[in-house]
């Protein structure tokens, strides 16, 4: 064997063993059906991805849709000014692109703890509302959709500053000046020709924040309390409390469909160019 | 439209990074509650005596610097081949393990040990933790080393090789030392979410392999207390000083 092999052995191990085969065995629960005692039983089945159109389940498969859409076009919102803020700021730029990352480098558990912490009853934010005498009773701002979508918000809103500043940063500035010299006052050069020219960065920031949005767990299940059920919390839920691996197994498998189409339909309009 | 600019990104940066100061800060409070009482450690001192806390922080030390070894080897390895020669399988592999949303990961390396159970007699526990670990992190490896590799030339092993080297040696004497500050950066990038997953972990845990944001989730769900405070206010200084060393090794 050549060097090149031996070297990725383990990787194709990782790739077979830790990748591969738990999603193949996940394929393969999603047809088979629950047993009595929430085991897995003989007759192969597709009534598992029949019971997604259920009003009850395909609700919950749409709303996280909805949710995830949402964050995206937020976060697009946000980042987009600060993106490029960051790429006229000359000298400094990379101040603020250290600013942009540090959040990859705190704990994301920490991060959406730190929304608990300020929106709760007896919160920050209710407290200081109190003491300003603006509200007598403290506002629900937790367990609800709005808290979720903050929350899913401030956790992928680098993912979406990053990529938009890369495209932001490679414009040639002459464009801008032609844009001018023309008679386009600043705002019409912004979107007639700093947007368009920014669509690959925006279309990547979105699949980025779009696919970790749509799958998400932690947010919907801490800051929405349980209320805000997304299908993570309907995929794990089946794994535990509800114990019907196979309906779990089949929800997996349509989310895992959703990305992956998602990713290779990116993929097929920019090029790859990870590895 | 340019000072606007400026106060917006100021309001940004606010965003980003004040709530995260805020819950340090109030780490310090003596009261309980969310008003200022006065300066105090006692909060930290809680960590101390709390044993979960203890025991979750040691298993997550543990099992980060296990998984984060293993993914550094196999992932610098894999980045190292396809260096050298592509594969579409493997790349296409680490792409989607990046884009597998964490609860579906969890599941199905849960779905796996599970089954693996029926031939080997082993429960969950550390050691599913680490290879679940292993099985999210490689990839992130293989993409910090790669980013590393494209600045070297390929050229220089083959000059090496030339000169009568073996093809270990061209890789040992010529192109891992070049690799070095990649394959730190990657092994504290890979120790960094090793230490922060919760939610594949939580699917593969044992009972005896309760890591540190298991003990913090737990004790949030059961509401917001002046002690996770301080637990998050360390945590973010530990990976502030990761972050610092990982800045260090690239800029030598």
């Amino acid at each position: 064997m050549t060097l090149r092999r031996w070297f990725l052995l383990p990787a194709w191990v990782w790739a077979a063993g830790l990748f591969a085969a738990p999603l193949a065995i996940v394929l393969a629960y999603s047809l088979l059906t629950r047993g009595v005692y929430g085991g897995l039983a003989a007759p192969w089945t597709m009534e598992n991805y029949r019971r997604l159109f259920d009003p009850l389940y395909g609700f919950i498969l749409l709303r996280s849709l909805a949710m995830a859409a949402a964050s995206t076009v937020l976060s697009l919102v946000l980042a987009f000014p600060a993106a490029l803020f960051i790429s006229r700021s000359g000298r400094r730029r990379n101040l603020y692109l250290q600013l942009v990352i540090l959040p990859f480098w705190t704990s994301f558990l920490v991060r959406t703890y730190a929304w608990l912490f300020l929106l709760r009853d007896t919160g920050l934010v209710n407290t200081l509302l109190a003491r300003l005498h603006l509200i007598r009773e403290p506002l629900p701002l937790l367990y609800n959709d709005g808290a979720v979508l903050l929350g899913l918000v401030y956790g992928y809103l680098p993912f979406m500053v990053l990529p938009i500043y890369a495209t932001l940063e490679r414009l040639d500035p002459a464009l801008v000046e032609a844009a001018a010299d023309l008679g386009a006052r600043p705002w019409a050069t912004l979107w007639r020709v700093v947007v368009p020219l920014a669509a690959p960065g925006i279309r990547a920031g979105s699949v980025l924040v779009f696919i970790p949005c749509l799958g998400a767990y932690l947010t919907p299940d801490l800051l929405g309390g349980g209320r805000t059920v997304m299908v993570g919390n309907l995929v794990q839920n089946q794994f535990t409390t509800a114990r019907d691996w196979p309906f779990g197994a089949a929800v997996s498998v349509v989310l895992m469909a959703i990305v992956t189409a998602l990713v290779l339909l990116f993929l097929r309009r920019e090029g790859d160019h990870l590895v | 439209m340019r000072r606007w600019l400026a106060v917006y990104a100021a309001a940004f940066f606010a965003f980003l990074h004040l709530p995260v100061i805020t819950l340090a800060a109030f780490s310090f409070n003596r009261s309980r509650f969310t008003v200022w009482e006065g300066f105090s450690l006692d909060w930290y001192r809680a960590i101390a005596r709390d044993p979960e806390l203890m025991e979750g922080t040691w298993n997550s030390i543990a099992i980060a610097l296990a998984a984060s070894a293993i993914s550094t080897a196999v992932g610098t390895g894999c980045a190292y081949g396809l260096w050298k020669r592509s594969s579409r399988v493997l790349t296409g592999s680490l792409y989607l393990s990046l884009v597998t949303p964490e609860i579906v990961m969890g599941i199905s390396l849960l779905a796996l040990f599970q089954w693996s159970f029926r031939w080997l007699h082993w429960q969950l526990g550390m050691h599913t933790v680490v290879l679940a670990h292993v099985a999210f992190s490689t990839a992130y490896v293989v993409i910090v080393v790669a980013a590393r590799l494209r600045t070297v030339s390929p050229a220089l092993e083959e000059a090496a090789m030339d000169l009568g080297a073996t093809e270990w040696q061209a890789f040992r004497h010529v192109t891992l030392p070049a690799l070095v500050p990649g394959i730190v950066a990657a092994a504290l990038l890979a120790l960094t979410v090793s230490f922060d997953d919760y939610v594949i972990t939580s699917m593969v845990a044992g009972v005896d392999s309760q890591t540190l944001p298991m003990v913090i989730y737990a004790m949030a769900r059961r509401g917001a207390s002046p002690v996770i405070n301080a637990i998050s206010a360390l945590i973010t200084v530990f990976f502030g000083i990761l972050i610092l060393l990982s800045e260090r090794v690239r800029e030598p």
